[in-house]
């Protein structure tokens, strides 16, 4: 039985339509406050960068290297989250900037763009929670759903789960890469090399960057800069770790199989990716944080969609989905980690019994509607 | 090229060794600084202080608004690094964010290259942009500001007689040119015998009407012939022989709405002066017939494109070597830049598109002809 065995097709059409005037509405309005909001984030993320590595310089004190690492890994979590995920969506290209654009922006992460907006934006949140579609189901690396076929390397998913975390740039740029598909003969070698030279380029300049021309710069202070840096970087490996598998792989989250795609409406579509997705509970600055992606649901029912406007649409998600009685999944912070981490260690045994895919979780998993 | 000798004269103005070398030294080490900067460039920091000091995109601050005729107004702006000195005569893209999104315009430069640097632009209210720029921006605005454009410029040196032709705000590159033939408050000197014939619906209406009154009192050698139409009727190109007997023997430059410049152009035909003329109001064969002729420049393909089909398709269809991902206008993968025409949002029904903007070939059909930068 499946989240929508209740309702007739026409009603999952009516939800589907529901939702998109609810995006018509939104774009309609887009206007000066949002455009101020992303240019304020984007100056605050720059200045506060600058604050981060002004500080360090002075980190021969204790308190401003504490204080120098916090601004520059919470500039990086800004830049990553809020900007650059957001921007390469294409969530502000109504604006026409050049500056503010999907196809120009670059990031400070190991991912070429291009790269990283084919495997996210398109397998990704085209595909969402299909298995064998959909590559971010684990990563290819982990065992996250009981869908998923046990094989005796997951046992030590707990560790190099770890270990994803805290290198979590390196991993997804490398993810990106699709190595999988080159034996199947479906990528050439040659495109994984250029690609492979192109993760290298932009690895290199944040290693020179971060690693080698800062702690330079501070002189006798080259040791502490260089661990602030590391720290700022690992500090936000392991944040957007953990903010973007709580968007997917806590309890509640639906996967479904490949069957479900052939001839799928714009309305399945819709309660794919409600099914698929979870979002955090918490105030503005942790929604800020996570890049809004602790709206993940709001997120992946309208990726374009200016990020500052999932939080005041939620409710009105919410209470559709309590008309349709669809499921809503969504926690706190702590429960949703905590779903995520008890999961990342059951799966790694064998089974649970595998429930049939495309089923709902049993009934306490869902936070539902209200 | 007029545009060409402007900005050499610029740059070997500014270009001593001394200032050379250090224009050098600063390029080096804006280069040394991207290693700071990557994967941004200094540039953007260096925007966070003044928006001016970018190079990488030109922009410039709007530092008054001066009211002139009826819903007309005067922008001073002050351009950042990197700006090109301007021909009196050329136009520059003025590009302003309205309601968040950036709109690009031409408009010409109303104002000869000045010595404090500043250039303007005076804008009649008449479009979303011009509407915006008159009634709405505030001096502190910064907009984009392109480099200045266009062949609608006097030689150096002028030509002893000439004529100008203009009516409503086609009188806005002739003010740029005439302020720099009469320069300052006295009897110009080595200026050339200038007559200027200008339409405009009254005498109120008329942009610069009291300047060029005045400038016409201080110069003889500049004559002013103001045609007001809504008194006057329309001027026709045969009332010259009576305000310009000599109008045949004299170079010409000619501004105004597309229906003026086309009866002058008909009526200089033939003759031995030139007739140079500027069209103000660029010519936007805005057809919006659903389907059309598209063209995707880069892959050199070529169709015929229903109205209902997205040009993605279309392009596949027809050949092209085309990016696309989601096809349902989520993923952005499909992007390309239009050249000329107008798109359908597939999504909405909505007719939109202006040259250089991206649109999602994946749910965009061709609302008329259709040129895309693929």
């Amino acid at each position: 039985m499946s989240t929508t065995a209740h309702l007739t097709a026409a009603e999952v059409e009516e939800f589907g339509r529901a939702l998109d005037r609810l995006r018509d509405e939104v774009i309609a309005s887009l206007g000066d406050a949002d455009a101020r909001y992303i240019r304020r984030v984007i100056a605050a993320q720059r200045k506060l960068e600058l604050a981060g590595r002004a500080l360090l310089f002075a980190s021969w004190l204790p308190p401003a290297w504490v204080a120098g690492t916090t601004a520059l890994a919470t500039a990086k979590i800004l830049e990553n989250m809020e900007i650059g995920h957001n921007v390469l969506h294409g969530q502000w290209d109504w604006m026409r900037d050049p500056k503010i654009h999907s196809t120009t922006w670059d990031w400070d992460m190991a991912s070429p763009t291009r790269m990283w907006m084919h495997s996210h934006n398109f397998v990704h949140h085209t595909w969402t929670n299909v298995l064998g579609k959909d590559r971010d189901l684990g990563y290819t690396l982990l065992r996250v759903s009981p869908e998923q076929r046990w094989h005796p390397v997951y046992l030590l998913q707990p560790f190099y789960n770890a270990l994803l975390a805290l290198f979590f740039e390196y991993g997804i740029a490398l993810y990106d890469l699709e190595v999988e598909r080159i034996p199947a003969g479906d990528k050439s070698a040659e495109e994984f090399l250029t690609q492979l030279r192109a993760i290298a380029a932009k690895v290199g300049r944040q290693i020179a960057k971060d690693y080698v021309m800062f702690p330079l710069l501070a002189g006798p202070g080259f040791v502490p800069v260089l661990l602030g840096d590391v720290t700022a970087n690992l500090a936000r490996n392991v944040w957007a770790h953990t903010i973007i598998f709580c968007g997917h792989f806590p309890d509640g989250a639906e996967v479904f199989t490949e069957d479900r795609l052939e001839g799928e409406t714009r309305g399945e579509w819709y309660v794919r990716q409600l099914a698929g997705s979870c979002d955090i509970e918490g105030g503005r600055l942790l929604h800020l944080m996570t890049g809004n992606l602790s709206h993940q649901i709001e997120h992946h029912l309208f990726p374009d969609l200016p990020s500052n406007r999932y939080a005041e649409i939620a409710p009105r998600v919410r209470a559709l989905c309590r008309r349709f009685e669809l499921p809503y999944t969504s926690g706190s912070l702590a429960r949703q980690v905590g779903s995520v981490y008890k999961r990342i260690l059951r799966l790694a045994l064998p089974g649970p019994a595998r429930s049939e895919p495309g089923r709902a979780p049993a009934a306490e998993d869902i936070r539902a509607a209200g | 090229m007029a545009v060409d000798a402007g900005v050499r004269g610029f740059l070997t103005g500014a270009s001593a060794p001394g200032a050379a070398r250090w224009a050098g030294a600063l390029r080096r080490l804006g280069n040394a600084a991207e290693w700071l900067t990557t994967p941004l460039s200094p540039d953007d920091y260096l925007a966070l202080v003044n928006p001016l000091w970018t190079a990488r995109e030109p922009r410039g601050r709007i530092e008054a608004v001066r009211r002139e005729a009826a819903d007309a107004a005067t922008l001073v702006i002050r351009p950042g690094r990197n700006w090109a000195t301007h021909t009196p005569g050329q136009w520059t893209r003025i590009g302003v964010d309205i309601q968040g999104v950036r709109h690009w315009r031409a408009y010409s430069l109303s104002s000869p290259p000045g010595r404090d640097g500043r250039v303007t632009v005076t804008v009649k209210a008449a479009g979303l942009v011009s509407r915006h720029l008159v009634r709405r921006v505030r001096p502190g605005t910064i907009v984009g500001l392109a480099r200045p454009e266009g062949e609608f410029v006097l030689p150096d040196p002028p030509p002893p007689r000439l004529l100008f032709l203009t009516a409503g705000s086609g009188i806005t590159p002739v003010r740029a040119m005439l302020r720099h033939l009469f320069p300052g408050t006295g009897p110009g000197r080595d200026s050339p015998d200038v007559i200027l014939v200008h339409s405009a619906p009254t005498a109120a209406d008329f942009i610069f009407g009291a300047e060029l009154r005045a400038m016409e009192a201080r110069s003889p050698t500049l004559r002013l012939h103001e045609r007001h139409t809504r008194a006057q009727g329309r001027l026709s190109p045969a009332d010259l022989a009576d305000l310009c007997p000599d109008w045949a023997e004299r170079p010409t430059w000619a501004c105004g709405p597309a229906g003026m410049l086309a009866d002058a152009e008909a009526h200089w035909a033939g003759h031995r002066e030139p007739l140079h003329v500027e069209h103000f109001h660029p010519t936007t064969p805005v057809t919006v017939t659903d389907g059309g002729r598209v063209r995707f420049i880069k892959s050199g393909r070529e169709c015929d494109a229903d109205g209902d089909l997205p040009l993605l398709v279309i392009g596949e269809e027809a050949g092209a070597l085309l990016p696309s991902g989601c096809r349902i206008g989520v993923c952005r993968s499909c992007v390309g830049r239009l050249a000329s025409g107008q798109v359908r949002d597939l999504r909405t029904g909505q007719v939109h598109g202006e040259e250089g903007d991206l649109i999602q070939t994946c749910v965009s059909a061709a609302a008329g002809s259709v040129e895309i930068d693929l």
